[in-house]
Parts: C-alpha cells; sequence; structure tokens
C-alpha cells in the first residue's frame, strides 16, 4: 500500500513532462506481467513496458486475472519507463484459494535496465536485466507448508528479438530469459522451503505478429520445487489486441499444471492495460 | 521491354532453384515485384510524400528539401533495395541525414507514415514487412546525426 502510495505521488509529480510517449512501433512493447514487469503475461520479457523511446517518460497500468480450476489470481499495477532505460514497475496480487476460502496476497516491486540494443533494429536481441522484490503478506499459509522466508527477490536476464518478416513475411518475436528465484508459486506461498532454497531457471517466449494489431504466441516458465508440496512449471498460449498505442488486451489459456498438491490447475487469462 | 525482362527473371529465377546454386530465396528476389515494380514503387512513394506532408512532426525535417528530387532519389533507392532492376545513385543514408539530428522516435514516425502508405496503396502485409526487415538495418546510418 504504502508502495503504491509512493508510486501514484511519483507519478503525478511526472504528469506535465508525460506528454503520451508514444516513440515505439506499435505492440513492439508487449504486454504486463503478472509480476508488473513489462513481458508477456507470464515472463518478463527484454523491452520496458510502454511507447517510449530515448527522450520519453511513459507510464502504464494494468489489470489481469487468472481463473483456474481451484485457484484465482488477480494482480494489478503499473510501470514507468524512464527514456527506454529504466523501468519501475508494481504490482499488488490477490490469489483466491477457492477450496479454503481464503486470499493470499503479496507486493512486488521491479526493477528492470535495457543493457543493450534495441528489439527490432540491433543487430543482436535487446538484452535486460531485472529485479522483482516481493513481499508476501499473508504467510500463515507459507510457514506452514515450510517456507522458509515471507520476502524475496528474482533477478532476472532476459534478451528479446522481433524477426521482421521473417515467417512467410509476418513477424516472429521471441525472448528468453534467465531467473533466480526462491519463490514457491511466484512467492505466494513464501520463499526457500525444506527442499530446495531457489535456483537459476529458463522462461522463453515466441509470438508472431498476424498483422498490425494482433499477436499470438506460447510462453514456458520452468519453476522451483522448494516445499514437499508439489509445484509445476507454467505453460500459456495467448492472444495479444492493440488496438492503438493507449490500449491493449490478452486472452490466454493456462496450463499451471500442480498448484500446492491440486492436480489440473489449467484455465483461462485475461489482462487489460492502458498506457500513455 | 518489361515482359522480356520478366521472362529473363524466371526464366534466371528457374535456373537458380533447379541449380540449388541460390543463396536467397525465390520470395526474397521478388520484393520489387510484390512491390508492384516502377508503377508501385512510385505510387508508394507518392503517398509516402503526402504522409510526410500531414505529419506536424515530420514535416519540418523536409520543409526546406525539393520534393521532386527527394521524390527521384527515394524512388530510385527503394527500387534498388528491393532488387529491382536499379543502382542507386543518391549519397550515402550517412550523408544524407547528418546534421539533421533525427532521433529514435522521429524514425519510428517515419516508419509508421511508410505503414499507411503502404496500406492505402494495397501492399500485402508479408510485403510491408519483407520490405522493413530491409530499411530497419539502415536506422543506425540515418538516426542521431
Ligand atoms: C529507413 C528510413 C529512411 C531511408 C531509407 C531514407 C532514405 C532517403 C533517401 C534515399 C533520400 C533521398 C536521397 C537523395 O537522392 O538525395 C532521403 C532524403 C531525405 N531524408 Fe531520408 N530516409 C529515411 C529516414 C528518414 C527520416 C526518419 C527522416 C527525418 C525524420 C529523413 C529525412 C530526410 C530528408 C529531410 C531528406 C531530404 C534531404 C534533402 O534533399 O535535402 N529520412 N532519405
Amino acid at each position: 500500500m504504502k508502495a503504491m502510495k509512493r508510486l501514484l505521488s511519483t507519478w503525478l509529480l511526472c504528469m506535465p513532462c508525460v506528454c503520451f510517449a508514444n516513440g515505439k512501433i506499435l505492440a513492439t512493447p508487449g504486454v504486463s506481467q503478472v509480476e508488473g514487469a513489462g513481458g508477456g503475461g507470464i515472463v518478463p520479457w527484454a523491452q520496458l513496458a510502454g511507447y517510449a523511446t530515448e527522450d520519453e517518460i511513459a507510464g502504464s497500468v494494468f489489470c489481469s486475472t487468472a481463473q483456474v480450476q481451484d485457484f484465482r489470481l488477480k494482480s494489478c499495477g503499473a510501470q514507468i519507463n524512464f527514456y527506454d532505460r529504466i523501468e519501475v514497475s508494481y504490482a499488488k496480487q490477490d490469489f483466491d484459494v477457492e477450496p479454503l476460502s481464503l486470499t493470499l496476497s503479496q507486493e512486488v516491486v521491479g526493477m528492470k535496465l535495457r543493457l543493450y540494443g534495441d528489439l527490432v533494429y540491433s543487430d543482436w536481441p535487446q538484452l535486460s536485466l531485472g529485479v522483482q522484490h516481493k513481499m508476501l503478506e499473508t504467510p500463515d499459509i507459507a510457514f506452514a507448508l515450510g517456507a522458509k522466508e515471507d520476502k524475496g527477490t528474482d533477478v532476472y536476464l532476459a534478451a528479446s528479438k522481433l524477426h521482421l518478416g521473417a515467417i512467410a513475411g509476418y513477424n516472429f518475436l521471441w525472448n528468453a530469459t534467465l531467473r533466480y528465484s526462491s519463490a514457491n508459486e511466484m512467492g505466494l506461498l513464501g520463499y526457500g522451503g525444506t527442499e530446495g532454497n531457489g535456483a537459476l531457471h529458463p522462461e522463453l517466449s515466441a509470438a508472431i505478429l498476424l498483422n498490425k494489431h494482433f499477436a499470438i504466441g506460447t510462453e514456458y516458465r520452468v519453476k522451483s520445487e522448494n516445499l514437499a508440496v508439489k509445484e509445476s512449471n507454467w505453460h500459456d498460449v495467448f492472444v495479444a489486441w492493440f488496438p492503438n498505442k493507449h490500449f491493449n488486451m490478452t486472452v490466454a489459456y493456462l496450463d499451471l499444471g500442480t498448484i500446492a498438491n491440486i492436480d489440473g490447475q489449467h484455465g483461462w487469462y485475461v489482462s487489460m492495460s492502458g498506457q500513455f | 521491354m518489361i515482359f522480356f525482362k520478366r521472362v529473363m527473371w524466371l526464366v534466371l529465377l528457374n535456373l537458380s532453384v533447379l541449380s540449388c546454386a541460390s543463396q536467397q530465396s525465390p520470395q526474397e528476389n521478388n520484393l520489387y515485384q510484390a512491390l508492384g515494380e516502377q508503377q508501385g514503387i512510385s505510387k508508394l512513394v507518392d503517398q509516402l510524400i503526402v504522409e510526410i506532408v500531414a505529419d506536424e512532426q515530420i514535416f519540418p525535417y523536409f520543409a526546406k528539401a525539393s520534393v521532386s528530387y527527394f521524390r527521384k532519389g527515394f524512388i530510385n533507392h527503394m527500387c534498388a533495395i528491393s532488387e529491382g532492376p536499379c543502382e542507386y545513385t543518391g549519397d550515402s543514408m550517412v550523408d544524407i541525414h547528418t546534421g539533421m539530428n533525427i532521433s529514435e522516435g522521429d524514425f519510428n514516425r517515419v516508419v509508421e507514415l511508410l505503414i499507411r502508405a503502404m496500406e492505402s496503396t494495397g501492399i500485402s502485409y508479408p510485403v510491408q514487412n519483407r520490405l522493413l526487415a530491409r530499411l530497419a538495418p539502415m536506422r543506425e546510418q540515418i538516426i542521431k546525426r
């Protein structure tokens, strides 16, 4: 909550200089990731959120919801992109555990630094380094399952590239992320545990732009199993719609596998973002 | 003349495909044709000029340039990079754009105007992307100079 207020005030401060950043080509920044970073839906990408180029500041807000068999995740937040160099992000996650009629909540504050390149123009892929600091507000269940911490910091390196006209004239985008995380189920079940203390894992995304407004793609995120309860890798298939530079919407089919030993967690994901 | 050239193209194309000596796919060789050859490229550049003239952000760069000179140079350049029967005779990308101080955002804006011009002259999305793929590597020679 404090972080949210801080974010809002920074934002209001910046308002006079934010005159609709729109220097980037439509759809190239991607969408908003559930932990708040610019990315795909479940993987943070090397691109920074929003349409800012070197001399612009962009702000974005988003809300996403994922409904699978026995759980529902709501994640809302915001990003500010300073000069296409630094992205600062915030997300508030609420995770409804339907069989227990309870909600787990956490906050994620993120930062991403573009180290090299441009998604579209550079010879080599765009490269960014990011951190996500997560604070679980409801740690009781996590500790009961054997988690060690109620806070954790993920660090990731992401590379992405758009290949113009690469597949029969259609644009092809890929992103590969290597993330160090000790989180259990993104942190909603705490950090670390009896079986491990986190590890380095790959996360992959690929998409094709069907035209300038629609992209279809898929993502895969490898996760650790630190607790005695089973945790699965995540996978999704998505369609993203970019009607203009101020709004986009993503719908995805999610396969989250087993969460806390409850199998068959697949379902739908819907996300909307606004940019200025 | 055009008929003869087409036949030559197809003969050469078939020869290269048959001999498997070709480094480029036939589709790539055909970008000039996909753009509608000289006529299609002229129409496209004319439409791009209309877009540039109407654009608040970009037109100031062109205010002092000569339309006919730019038109001729740009058509010639586009014909050459799409592997049409032209040799580009203008100045280098660096020389032309030096002193203009074109930003990343300006460059993307011109790309958007070009996309709009391609849409309104009926160039398909895959062909648009193939042309953009040829132009994208030139950005470094054009911006911030
Ligand atoms: C892929 C992008 C671009 C390409 C391939 C390109 C190519 C060219 C070519 C071939 C000419 C005519 C050259 C001649 O024969 O003299 C030209 C002229 C010009 N370009 Fe570009 N250009 C690009 C982007 C831009 C951008 C982004 C701007 C400004 C925002 C710009 C501003 C100009 C101006 C003002 C002229 C006219 C110069 C003069 O005649 O005084 N160009 N460009």
